[in-house]
């Protein structure tokens, strides 16, 4: 049987296989073509972008002046701001958002799973809406509210940084407490409850038990935090409203939208943009991708 | 065995002696939760509470203006007759054409790229890896490249992206004014076929509204090239999930390749391509970065215009707020209708 099964791929070979690895390619090629666009724009001269004709082509004479303006900006007509500050306010919303969206998650999932009361999967399953809400069915509230917050509490929320940290980390709370709830469910009751014998309490059962078995989880949620964040724009646009708290989204859809800036200095933007995440899908591809799924909800 | 264990909250063990401590830590567990379902329940609940009152308002421009209106904002859009309703009528001809064409054509591919990929194929995952990379980048990033790409270019000053690439691989036939074409395909009533319908008393049909925007292929193509990847993702860990003594035993009834596909994988792997579906069209109706960056939120004959970007052009560049609260009112409907059911599912499934 088994030579049976083994002859029968031996002798498809040559046609089967061989197909089977040129639409695989073809299709590796359609997923990278636009990384080539960017790359091939990018590291082109401006004069040399002016010949559009080749925009297809590698540039002859590899330049670096396309990521100076989309970085720095420039004074010199056509003047452009720049994706720096855009870049920082990324990083000082992503950095505290994603840290104190771990904990939440962390701690409402070890609720949700080891600690069940009445009535706690309905909870679960309303929170979990929030997870598909389209954010437009809030956004009028949301920026209202975040508009009078300051003159009835003192606390700037709107077109502040700590204001997109709260907004992130509020709508942030259903994926995380998701994450952290389907990791601890697979950790055995028999080992919290020994653990209870021996007398750890509520606390110390997440302290000493549950927090040093969760790093997966941590790194799934840091991932996931950290590139839906860095990501967004509709937040971005509707609750910075000011150059000086535009997340790096929105200031390179400034850059692209105008048309005024030549496409090489859009497209270098465009990476620079994408890098960040792209770099921590390379290092922490499995997690990623678990993460993926915890999105669709499989445990 | 050990799932239902897990599941299981911990306080099963000896009772009479911890009672009093029991209750004091569930009060603390629940005090913990406390916050976050206070913060959802005002962000997300009392947030659409409030967004479906200011639908029922006359807040049509900067100043709030909240008096009592009925239906009549949601009545604009769907039997106005304006512009307002031309614009929401396209609106959900694009929609439903976006979503048809993304959610399929992304099945199709994931589906394949996972059946090929199962085929101990060498260098599985850099393949892998190329295929779902497009899923970390930003739907922004996604649309200023792709914009680039298929900028049409004209005759005169040059062709641009993929025209370009047509014209010198002599296909020049294949070019197209990609998102900015204010093509829309439907019934015309003045063709034998239009008059055939409005003879029979079916004449409302031969209208753009019912119809297909040619624009909207070209959010089918950046939206498909970002998600088909999850897709192939998800179908891939869905296959490797089926036993291979499963397939080994059909092989060894005599089923070929193509009818263990057809008779066992594909049949247990309903369940994963529901929740594709799902994840897919609720992405697909909130679509909104995407089209925003890659045509800058404007379009000829609302040819790329869509219900989540119609909302937030009329509210927040517009400032009619009342209107703009009854589109994303009509957008929850439709994400609610899609994902409700399927939590409920999902919980149910779980608790089995």
């Amino acid at each position: 049987m088994a030579a049976a099964t083994q002859r029968r791929p031996q002798r498809r070979w040559h046609w089967t296989r061989i197909l089977i690895y040129a639409v695989l390619i073809l299709f590796a090629i359609w997923y990278l073509m636009p990384i080539y666009i960017l790359l091939m724009a990018s590291f082109k001269s401006q004069a040399e972008a002016l010949q559009i004709q080749n925009m297809w082509l590698p540039p002859r004479v590899i330049g670096f002046k396309s990521f100076q303006i989309a970085w720095f900006g420039s004074t010199e007509p056509p003047a452009t701001l720049g994706l720096e500050q855009g870049f920082y306010n990324s990083l000082m919303l992503v950095i505290p958002a994603t840290i104190i969206s771990c904990f939440i998650g962390s701690i409402n999932g070890y609720v949700l799973s080891k600690w069940k009361f009445r009535g706690a999967d309905f909870l679960f399953t309303l929170m979990l809406f929030g997870m598909f809400l389209p954010y437009q069915s809030i956004l009028i509230p949301l920026v209202v509210t975040y508009q009078n917050f300051a003159r009835l509490t003192g606390i700037q929320l709107f077109a502040t940084i700590p204001g997109l940290v709260v907004a992130h980390v509020i709508y942030g709370i259903p994926i995380c407490t998701l994450i952290f709830r389907n990791y601890y469910a697979q950790i055995p009751t028999e080992m919290i409850e020994a653990a209870r014998i021996d007398g750890a309490n509520f606390f110390s059962i997440y302290r000493r038990i549950l927090l040093p078995l969760s790093q997966p989880a941590f790194v799934v949620v840091v991932i996931w935090q950290f590139t839906s964040i860095w990501n967004d724009f509709l937040f971005g646009i509707t609750l910075a409203n000011t150059p000086k708290v535009y997340p790096i989204t929105v200031s390179l859809n400034n850059i692209a939208g105008s048309f005024h800036v030549p496409y090489n200095v859009q497209m270098a933007a465009a990476l620079l943009t994408a890098l960040p995440p792209l770099l921590c899908y390379i290092i922490l591809g499995r997690y990623f991708i678990r993460g993926l799924m915890a999105g669709s909800l499989k445990g | 065995m050990t799932q239902s264990a897990a599941r299981a909250p911990i306080l099963a063990a000896p009772r009479k002696r911890r009672l009093s401590r029991q209750n004091w830590e569930r009060i603390v567990s629940i005090l913990i939760l406390l916050p976050s379902i206070i913060a959802l329940g005002i962000f997300i609940y009392a947030f659409i509470g409030w967004t479906g009152f200011i639908s029922l308002t006359a807040w049509n421009s900067a100043a709030p203006d909240f008096t009592f209106v009925g239906l009549q904002n949601y009545a604009r859009l769907f039997v106005g007759g304006g512009t307002d309703m031309t614009r929401f009528h396209y609106d959900i001809r694009n929609e439903v054409g976006f979503l048809i064409l993304f959610v399929g054509g992304c099945l199709v591919t994931g589906f394949l790229l996972a059946t090929l990929l199962d085929r101990k194929i060498r260098g599985e995952s850099i393949f892998r890896s190329i295929f779902l990379f497009p899923m970390a980048i930003s739907f922004i990033v996604t649309g200023v490249a792709w914009r680039w790409i298929l900028t049409p270019g004209t005759e005169e000053t040059g062709w641009v992206g993929v025209n370009l690439l047509l014209t010198n691989l002599g296909l020049g036939g294949l070019r197209s004014a990609w998102f900015t074409d204010p093509t829309v395909f439907y019934i015309q009533p003045t063709t034998p076929l239009g008059e055939f319908l409005h003879s029979i008393g079916l004449g409302f049909i031969t209208v753009p509204a019912l119809g297909y925007a040619a624009a909207i292929t070209s959010i089918v193509i950046a939206a498909g090239w970002q998600m088909s990847g999850y897709t192939m993702a998800l179908y891939l860990a869905g296959i490797r999930s089926i036993p291979d003594d499963l397939r080994e035993a059909a092989r060894v009834d005599g089923a070929s390749e193509w009818e263990i596909y057809r008779h066992v994988i594909i049949p247990l792997l309903k369940p994963v391509t529901l929740t594709v579906v799902i994840i897919l069209a609720h992405i697909a109706l909130k679509i909104f970065d995407l089209v925003y960056s890659m045509t800058g939120g404007v379009s000829a004959g609302f040819a790329t215009d869509v219900p989540a970007l119609n909302m937030w052009k009329t509210t927040f560049d517009a400032t009619k707020f009342a209107q703009g609260a009854s589109i994303a009112i009509i957008l929850l409907l439709m994400v609610g209708v899609l994902i409700i059911p399927y939590l409920v599912w999902q919980t149910r499934q779980e608790a089995q």
